[in-house]
């Protein structure tokens, strides 16, 4: 029988029972709509995990550090770095920030920045961590409900503080803070040519304190006047925490050009290169995701070490994958009791129309005719069932999407959208149920095609 | 098994029994018959004879427990299912009692559905049914269904569906069984013209002698599944 026969006769014969067929086409689309739900919340789940991820800055980022400074954990690794010579690894100075900044796909180079620092607001002096920000990291998920603004610029004598901060500024009225001045006071590294010990601890109330040094440095106490310019709940993610979590930000260009004494300088007085400014880490932004490998696989050839967030997440797209498989389980129980209902619709059709099934025999019908037209009848009806399940599911979807945004609005927070319909969830949630209706007429298109005719033909 | 094409159809020693618990039914018992291309052939015999039985061996429908059956030249015997699928589209076409019309189906469509199991191209279709309906008399009601006509008017239907597709065999079990004489006199001369104009073999189920020895070339009767005699007959038109 050619296709389009098959078609029309099928859709003849689902037409007559028109109520049965309905009603199982409808449990077919219960079933297709609940593992469409199940499925559109794993995947949305992970586009929402993948989407702050992203945002955060930790999926394009790669941590550049020497091998003087920092060692892997890992312990095969551990054994191939034992064998690098501490004195003779590369330091992370201006060259290396330079020879990284060539690797192709990286965006963005800028110094790890971060120290601690005393604050003057209002007669009052608060201690703080104190870290620097490109003026990239405006597209960190945190500025999304920042209170004020980003920096005017990558110089601009502003500071943007934290929630709790702020808190400590004044109590009473966080937010007033914003537009008010604060004093950073640091400690600002100042060269030392000529000098012969390795470094000196100065007070610019007091130049002649320094203790001089040849390849050294001096440090000097600043003061740096700064307008606060925005409130944010949390920190971004500028650096490893491993440290601290700063609550003063301001921008990183500043910090260099005001010579801000960092961690790493200290550091760097102990190494032979004693005196040199070197960098304790420097944050590579790569153009994409996907680049972030091959970055690290260039940086390291270059002598450093590496360190992405790239490992940390395979284990949660692994996570995703098991959740995904529960929620596509639990959610295909529905269409296996479903697939019942089809068994049961069409062995009733084989019973009402087994006489018809004989005539068909008696004029020239083959058993393949009559076993394909009730597999045509399984398979419209999973068709069907798949394409109004997939409506039903994404209708769920919408409606679960909007309760849960009414839900967090309530609680002040920012809509989200946990629920995501990917066009290859919906076209294999309708293949799947037509797959599932086939296998289900298995049974019943068996059963139609091995019908005796004679005995059919006698049936009443 | 030779081949015997001479023969439209030919039985040699065929049997078909059942089994119901531990009684045997020799339904159709050692039967030998031949029936000559274009030949209109009546049996005849009483309920259970094995008439229906051997009409429907014939037919491709049953299959034959012992003995060969041979039509237009091929043992049904050696047959797959779909060869005899094949054998039921093409070769013989079967009128019924009770007319056996798909209530659900238009005329049209009834009589359209050999065509598509047959794989004719739609556009011919139209056609086709049409001019069989016309050869019955029933172009007027192609868009009726079948509750909506007369047992006549059903039976045409039948005969039209049947042939159809062309087929060089009528098998016509009690065709005139559910109607009243004078129907069942228009529907014999439907019959009758395919056996004089379209040249087909007729082989026809009644237990009406009158009417076999009326439109029937030969008489063949029937006893608890054997062929008891078998008589020519000289058929109303040939007289």
């Amino acid at each position: 029988m050619k296709s389009y026969d098959l078609l029309e006769l099928a859709g003849r014969n689902l037409r007559e029972s028109m109520l049965r067929n309905a009603l199982t086409t409808a449990g077919i689309s219960i079933g297709v709509a609940s593992l469409v739900a199940m499925l559109s919340l794993g995947a949305g789940l992970q586009d929402l995990a993948n989407r702050r991820l992203s945002k955060s800055g930790l999926f394009d980022t790669v941590y550049v550090t020497s091998l003087r400074d920092f060692r892997e954990s890992d312990p095969d690794q551990r054994k191939q770095e034992r064998k690098v010579d501490v004195s003779k690894a590369r330091a992370l100075d201006d060259a290396a920030r330079k020879d990284l900044a060539t690797i192709p796909g990286v965006l963005e180079v800028s110094p790890e920045v971060r120290f601690m620092g005393e604050v003057r607001y209002a007669d009052a002096t608060h201690a703080a961590f104190v870290a620097g920000l490109t003026q990239s990291a405006k597209e960190n998920e945190s500025f999304d409900g920042m209170k004020g603004r980003f920096f005017a610029s990558a110089t601009a004598p502003e500071a943007i503080v934290q929630l709790d901060f702020a808190k400590d500024l004044n109590e009473k009225d966080p937010n007033s803070v914003i537009g008010q001045e604060l004093v950073l006071r640091y400690a600002e590294r100042q060269s030392m040519a000529g000098s012969s010990s390795p470094g000196a601890v100065a007070d610019d109330s007091n130049p002649n304190a320094s203790l001089g040094g040849g390849g050294g440095f001096s440090v000097v106490r600043k003061e740096q006047p700064l307008k606060i310019v925005g409130i944010i709940e949390q920190e971004p993610f500028g650096g490893m925490r491993s440290i601290s979590r700063a609550r003063v930000f301001i921008p990183s260009q500043l910090v260099e050009n005001l010579n801000m004494m960092q961690y790493s300088d200290m550091r760097g007085l102990t190494g032979d290169a004693a005196g040199e400014k070197t960098y304790l880490a420097l944050v590579v932004r790569v153009a994409s995701a996907g680049k972030v490998q091959q970055v690290q696989d260039a940086v390291k050839k270059l002598g450093y070490r590496t360190f992405s967030i790239l490992d940390a997440t395979k284990g949660l797209r692994r996570f995703f994958t098991v959740l995904d498989l529960f929620l596509g389980i639990f959610g295909s129980l529905a269409l296996a009791v479903a697939s019942l209902a089809i068994i049961n619709t069409l062995v009733m059709a084989v019973l009402e129309r087994r006489r018809e099934i004989g005539i068909m025999k008696a004029i020239g019908a083959s058993d393949g005719d009559v076993k394909t037209l009730f597999f045509a009848e399984a398979g419209a009806m999973g068709l069907l069932g798949g394409v109004f399940g997939v409506i039903l599911g994404w209708g769920i979807g919408r409606a679960i999407n909007f309760g849960t945004n009414l839900w967090l609005q309530r609680r002040d927070m920012p809509p989200e959208t946990i629920w995501a319909s990917p066009l290859w969830l919906i076209f294999a949630a309708i293949g799947f149920s037509i797959v599932v209706s086939l296998i289900a007429g298995l049974y019943p298109a068996a059963r139609a095609s091995k019908l005796d005719p004679v005995q059919a033909l006698r049936y009443e | 098994m030779k081949d015997t094409p001479d023969f439209a159809i030919h039985a040699e020693h065929l049997s078909r029994y059942y089994t119901l618990g531990t009684a045997v039914i020799r339904s159709v018992d050692d039967v030998s018959l031949s029936v000559a291309p274009g030949e209109f052939v009546a049996l005849l015999g009483a309920s259970g004879s094995g008439k229906s039985t051997l009409l429907n061996l014939i037919a491709g429908l049953d299959r034959a427990t012992a003995g060969s059956i041979t039509v237009g030249g091929r043992n049904l015997a050696q047959m797959s299912s779909q060869e005899l699928s094949h054998h039921r589209r093409l070769t013989v076409g079967m009128v019924f009692q009770s007319f056996n019309l798909i209530p659900s189906m238009t005329v049209f469509e009834n009589v359209e559905l050999p065509l598509r199991f047959a794989e004719t191209e739609r556009s011919s279709r139209q056609d086709v049914v049409r001019q069989a309906l016309d050869r019955v008399e029933l172009g007027q009601r192609i868009s009726h269904r079948p509750t909506e006509l007369s047992g006549g008017e059903q039976q045409r239907v039948s005969i039209a569906r049947a042939l159809i597709n062309n087929p060089s065999i009528l098998l016509a079990d009690e065709p005139t069984g559910n109607l009243d004489s004078r129907t069942g006199g228009e529907i014999m001369n439907v019959i009758r013209r395919c056996n004089q104009d379209l040249k087909m073999t007729i082989v026809m189920v009644t237990h009406e002698r009158s009417l076999a020895e009326k439109f029937a070339q030969r008489l063949v009767f029937m006893a608890d599944g054997k062929v008891v005699t078998q008589s020519a007959a000289e058929p109303e038109l040939a007289r």
